[in-house]
């Protein structure tokens, strides 16, 4: 399994194996349907972005690199709680980690990697971690149409110890 | 020098200060090739590394933790880095993961290179 796209309604599901070359591919399935779902940038980049980092650490942390693992991408339009939103399913059969344990890093510690984490909870309306019977871990994320807006930083410039 | 065209599109020196041109994605799948080309660069110690994004419409956290670390290499050598030519939603990852007054960024690479 390389990597198929099923168009669901207004949707999609996207099947692919772990490897980094098919982040594109996803990449630009999610910013098709969230766009026709009506997000707008800057919140179109930013769900993207989210969703690419939410496979970048199934790939490394869930399958720890291992190529070849399946990876399943669901994306689609609806709503939650009477308000529009677009919703995201990331299913894998890597490791099973505890949905608690599962916390983006200080922003303060700078050092390279643990940040995708953070992204995805700084991006995502609902961000749930949870168990699959079968194996592996679900990600489920939920993004309503609203303006994504940056957080402001008050972090260090240009020094690092 | 011209290195791999998927990543790093160019590097050129002006006395000590080395220049890196990046272009295309730069996400988890282009950060180890051009982590390594960089690397390479920072290995003929420069004084100041520039590192351009003009050319770069998306970057992710393999590719901003790439950055970290090469600052970090260039810091314990007595060097400095500076970015420029970000696009908006390239800034905008730097803004969620708080790096934007991390790293020293400029807006093209006339201003990079003034310091």
């Amino acid at each position: 399994m390389e990597c198929r796209a099923i168009t669901t309604d207004g949707g999609v599901r996207l099947e692919i194996a772990s490897e980094s070359r098919h982040c594109a591919k996803v990449r630009t399935a999610v910013k098709r349907v969230a766009e026709r779902a009506g997000l707008t940038e800057p919140a179109l980049t930013c769900v993207t972005l989210a969703v690419d980092e939410a496979i970048t650490n199934i790939i490394r942390h869930g399958y720890d690199g291992r190529r070849g693992q399946p990876i399943e991408v669901e994306v689609r339009p609806t709503t939650h709680d009477g308000k529009k939103c677009i919703e995201f399913f990331l299913r894998d059969r890597g490791r099973q980690v505890e949905p608690n344990q599962i916390q983006g890093r200080e922003l303060s510690d700078v050092r390279p990697g643990g940040l995708g984490t953070h992204i995805i909870r700084t991006v995502m309306d609902v961000v749930d971690y949870s168990k699959r019977d079968a194996g592996g871990m679900q990600l489920h994320l939920i993004k309503y149409l609203e303006p994504c807006t940056a957080p402001g930083a008050d972090g260090p410039r240009g020094d690092v110890s | 020098m011209t290195a791999d065209p998927s990543s790093v599109r160019s590097i050129r020196w002006e006395n000590s200060t080395a220049i890196v041109e990046l272009s295309g994605d730069v996400d988890m799948h282009q950060t180890p090739k051009t982590h390594r080309a960089i690397v390479g660069v920072c290995d003929r110690k420069p004084r100041t590394l520039v590192v351009s994004l003009e050319d770069v419409p998306y970057i992710d956290s393999s590719g901003i933790g790439m950055l970290v670390d090469v600052f970090r290499r260039l810091k314990t050598q007595g060097a400095v880095m500076r970015l420029c030519g970000l696009n908006e939603r390239v800034r905008g990852v730097f803004e969620i993961t708080k790096l934007d007054r991390f790293f020293l960024i400029y807006a093209g690479l006339q201003e990079a290179l003034a310091g």
